[in-house]
Order: C-alpha cells, then sequence, then structure tokens
C-alpha cells in the first residue's frame, strides 16, 4: 500500500489571493528502463496522471511521463473566491487511486 | 585488394545502417527521440512568441535522477486571458515527453515546480499555450554528471 500524501496549503487565504500548494507522495515511479541484478527489466510502474479539484471543479493537473523523478513533488498555484475542499488525486499505472482532501479557508 | 575490402565492407555497414533507420521515415540521424515533432505539433504552426515564459534549471545537474524544474509563465491569469497547457520535453531522454501540466483561470498563477529525470547531457522544452491562442516555447540546456534514467 502506497504511503500517504504529505500536502501542504495554508489553511486560510484571502479571496482572490495566489497561494501555493506543495504535493509530495512516495512513488518509486519506476521507469520501465531499468533491470534488477539478473538483467531482467523492471516493469514500468509510475503515476501517470495528477488532479486538483476545488469544489469538485477541476483547477490543476499534471500527466506524468517516466522522466518525472521518485517520490513526485509538485508545487502550483492556486487562487480561490470560496471556502473550497480540495481534493489530490494520483493516478498510479495499475489502476490505483491515492486521494486526499484538504480544506482551504477563504476570508 | 585489401582497401578494397575494406570499402566494400564500409559500405555495406553503410547500407545496412540506412536500412535499419528506413523504418522510422525522415528522422534525423541524432535526434535521441520525438521532442522536435512533438513540439511542431504542439506548436501546430504557429510561430511562438519570446519572453514570456522562464525556465529554471541547474546549469549542472550533479544527479540527474532528481533535477528541479520551475517553469512560470507570464500571464494574468483571468477568464479572458489565461495559459492552458505546459509541456516540458527532454530532447535526449527515452522518451521526450517529461510532463505536461493543465492550468485553469483558478490557478492564480502559471508557475509550477516538480523534480525531473534527464538521463544525459541536454537542451530542455518548455513549450506553452494560451487560450487566446499564443504559443511560447524556451530551451535550457543542462548539463548532467550522473544519469538519471539508467
Amino acid at each position: 500500500m502506497a504511503e500517504k500524501p504529505r500536502i501542504r496549503v495554508p489553511a486560510s487565504v484571502k479571496k482572490g489571493e495566489v497561494f501555493q500548494v506543495k504535493a509530495l507522495l512516495k512513488h518509486p515511479m519506476e521507469s520501465g528502463n531499468r533491470k534488477d541484478e539478473s538483467g531482467k527489466t523492471l516493469p514500468r510502474k509510475i503515476i501517470n496522471k495528477f488532479v486538483c479539484k476545488a469544489n469538485d471543479k477541476v483547477v490543476f493537473s499534471a500527466d506524468f511521463n517516466t522522466s518525472v523523478s521518485a517520490d513526485p513533488f509538485l508545487t502550483f498555484s492556486l487562487r480561490l473566491e470560496e471556502t473550497s475542499k480540495l481534493e489530490l488525486s494520483w493516478f498510479d499505472d495499475d489502476g490505483s487511486v491515492i486521494s486526499e482532501t484538504v480544506q482551504v479557508e477563504v476570508k | 585488394m585489401t582497401t578494397i575490402d575494406r570499402r566494400r565492407a564500409l559500405a555495406l555497414g553503410a547500407g545496412l545502417a540506412l536500412l535499419t533507420a528506413a523504418p522510422v521515415g525522415i528522422l534525423p540521424a541524432f535526434a535521441a527521440n520525438d521532442a522536435a515533432q512533438v513540439a511542431k505539433a504542439f506548436l501546430d504552426g504557429k510561430e511562438p512568441v519570446k519572453g514570456k515564459l522562464a525556465i529554471e534549471l541547474p546549469e549542472i545537474a550533479e544527479n540527474g535522477a532528481t533535477v528541479p524544474l520551475v517553469v512560470s509563465v507570464e500571464s494574468p491569469m483571468s477568464e479572458a486571458s489565461h495559459v492552458t497547457e505546459v509541456l516540458v520535453l527532454a530532447e535526449e531522454n527515452p522518451t521526450s515527453r517529461v510532463v505536461r501540466f493543465a492550468f485553469t483561470p483558478s490557478s492564480g498563477k502559471a508557475e509550477v515546480a516538480l523534480r525531473i529525470r534527464l538521463s544525459a547531457t541536454q537542451n530542455v522544452w518548455v513549450l506553452a499555450k494560451t487560450n487566446t491562442g499564443e504559443v511560447y516555447l524556451e530551451k535550457k540546456p543542462v548539463k548532467v554528471t550522473i544519469a538519471g534514467c539508467g
């Protein structure tokens, strides 16, 4: 089972203020190019998509390829007009989805 | 006699190389991947506007497995005018596409940071697109000491 992602957002922001979201997920991002000791190719297993929703509306997303480093650490900006539930989701090659929600209060 | 044999052998070798290269079409001989084609498709025949897109990357990356990248695009990020897409390509990596970001006016700022892998010393290409149809393209060279894709 994958580890819980680490997300950093301000607890509260002013309306219309631009703030940063930092999101880190522990994941090997196995590229499919590496071989193990016996020379067998390690199969590709990466997070191929990241989506951030604010109150169920997609506000930012990223398509990752194999050239994204292990433990993808993403920093991006948001600007909210109302108090929002942020839902951050990581989509794994194996079909599993890791999701985490955080609340950002808009004053 | 021996020189002719050598020439023949070389000619044969060159011929074989051409034959094996043929199926991939008109790819330039030294391109490691399809970065140029992907960029061309992204730009869609438009001339990229200069000076709007900034790339932050180390000049020398000691460890290619984790190279910090920051991309920022100058834009008001309003409903009327905002960056919709940013595409990062690595011209010498096994696959050209590194990451693609999709922005909305709620992004507030078209700036994003991520750590990427670089397999060799190369140019990193960053392309961007706005909702008004402008396109941007910048390239930045990075020296890689230890490859990060093996």
